[in-house]
């Protein structure tokens, strides 16, 4: 699947999706990455090492800031993958440096599944 | 987006990694809204500043961004702070706040940023001149700048206007370009328009129904300086109003065509409406002026208001440190703390944590306070004009 590139970088991983879209300033803890927005779909359920993958970002601008805290903590998603990066999560991965590729049909994507992100190419591939 | 060889080399870390995260995230946000490339900037004020706002995160990644050596290239000016920075302790703010509060404001200083807190820039030093491209944060000082002023801004989030501060430029697209800026909706004012609270009340009203349009007003009169920032903090608290024209008022309002617009009137039954929406409380805790930050004409008029009086209830007038110096010099601060009040500098109610202080209803006479009180403070509020609302807590 070919993308844009939002953040450069390469990662491998298992792939955990939401089909809503993700809040991170109080939707997930910069400490853990753990879920915790109430009734959110992942909730209770961790990203770490993970590829993250979800339509788009939503809610406070503060957001970016945690997608920073995640990853500084090392408890971060591997990488993202979204159908359309808008402003807080393009900030928060390039501030990260979370590989990041967005214009990807996510529907064709399914927890558990395992994703290589080429973030320098833009493309996300099933292995 | 087109990038300068300029741009390119320290895209390519030719001056370390911190310019080229920097110029990566601009860049970004350029092609992500279709700016042709990228246009250098007057000045910057960068929001995100109050350790509520940002917690432990955003504290983290400034105070990495400072001892990575980041520095800021052009005049750049910081969003209000959650606390008094010289009085906090007298008005009561916890001490583990203060600290967390202390290590964003030292982290912004290493990076050369003038650690003055305000949302009232213009009034504290940092002014623009008409046309020129900035990239400021704060939504009533980005709607005053772009429409009192005339300078041109997006508004811009804590980390995008930082960027811009350390690369000195701004992605090219929005409020920067002539066309989106013309007007897109007309706003006929026939109600009789007093009080600042008036003007936030009609803000209100019109930011609800207009959400990110640029609306034209008719009608306002001759208001000050003061009202029109009353008037657009109300419209980007309730919309997203980042600009407007008013006929006679503004400097852009001349060149604009406002043939075919769609119209809203606002008369004295709209207004008073909005007066008992706004108002979901009935005895204040607290009244809290100042959002955004009150000019010296406003400290005035609240010194008028309280001279020799007794205040009932904790009465705050939010400024900037600027304005606070010039009130104390006039001997404002002293006529309102003799009756009680203070002249709180650097903050206001919006990023302080009021709810932690023990206040439940919150007195102010701006649309914007009684637009984010109630969700960001869990307040009730009563909203009123100034001399209104003195007369409230001196009874």
């Amino acid at each position: 699947m070919n993308g844009r590139i939002i953040n450069p970088g390469q990662a491998e991983g298992e792939a955990i999706v939401s089909r809503e879209p993700i809040g991170f300033y109080g939707g997930i803890d910069p400490k853990t990455g753990i879920v915790i927005e109430k009734g959110h779909e992942l909730e209770g359920q961790s990203v770490t090492g993970k590829v993250l993958v979800f339509p788009c970002g939503k809610g406070s601008t503060v957001g970016s800031y945690v997608i920073y805290g995640l990853s500084a903590n090392k408890v971060g998603p591997a990488a993202i993958v979204n159908k359309e990066t808008e402003t807080i999560v393009a900030t928060g991965v390039i501030l990260a440096g979370m590989p990041c590729v967005d214009g990807i049909d996510i529907d064709q994507i399914n927890t558990g599944d395992r994703l290589k992100v080429d973030a320098d190419s833009g493309t996300v591939e099933k292995l | 987006m087109h990038l300068t060889k300029e741009e390119e080399k320290i895209l390519d870390g030719e001056q370390g990694e911190v310019p080229a995260r920097m110029l990566r995230l601009l860049s970004r946000l350029g092609d992500i809204y279709g700016a042709d490339g990228m246009i250098p900037v007057g000045s910057v004020q960068v929001a995100g500043v109050s350790y509520k706002s940002i917690g432990d995160p955003g504290t983290e990644f400034l105070e990495d961004m400072a001892k990575k050596g980041a520095k800021v290239q052009v005049l750049t000016y910081l969003n209000p702070a959650g606390m008094d920075l010289e009085n906090w302790k007298e008005y009561g703010f916890p001490s583990d706040f203060a600290e967390n509060q202390l290590r964003i404001m030292n982290a912004f200083k290493e990076m050369g940023i003038v650690i003055t807190a305000t949302c009232t820039p213009y009034l504290a030093g940092n002014l623009p001149r008409f046309r020129e491209h900035i990239a400021w944060s704060e939504s009533s000082a980005v709607s005053f700048s772009n429409s009192v002023i005339g300078a041109r801004t997006n508004r811009e989030g804590g980390p995008s206007a930082l960027a811009a501060a350390i690369i000195g430029r701004t992605p090219n697209y929005g409020l920067h370009l002539d066309e989106n800026r013309v007007p897109t909706v007309l706003v006929d004012v026939s109600a009789e328009m007093d009080y600042m609270a008036d003007f936030g009340a009609l803000g209100y009203h019109v930011g609800k129904q207009v959400k990110n349009k640029i609306p034209y007003f008719k009608g306002l009169g001759s208001p000050n300086t003061d009202q029109l920032k009353a008037l657009g903090a109300a419209m980007a608290a309730s919309g997203a109003v980042a600009l407007y024209h008013a006929e006679g008022i503004t400097p852009e309002a001349h060149m604009q065509d406002t043939s075919g617009l769609d119209t809203i009137s606002v008369g004295t039954e709209e207004l008073k409406a909005t007066y008992d929406t706004l108002n979901t409380g009935d005895m204040p805790d607290i009244v809290i002026l100042g959002c955004p930050h009150a000019s010296l004409r406003e400290i005035s008029t609240l010194a008028n208001e309280v001279k020799g009086k007794s205040l009932k209830k904790p009465v705050w007038i939010c400024t900037s440190r600027v304005m606070k110096e010039a009130s104390d010099r006039m001997g404002f601060t002293e006529i309102i703390e003799d009756a009680g009040g203070h002249v709180v500098a650097d903050t206001c109610m919006v990023v302080s944590p009021i709810e932690q202080m023990g206040y439940s209803t919150t007195a102010v006479n701006t649309g914007k306070g009684a637009n984010y009180l109630p969700g960001f403070c869990k307040q009730s509020v009563v909203f009123n004009n100034v001399h209104e609302l003195i007369r409230r807590v001196t009874e």
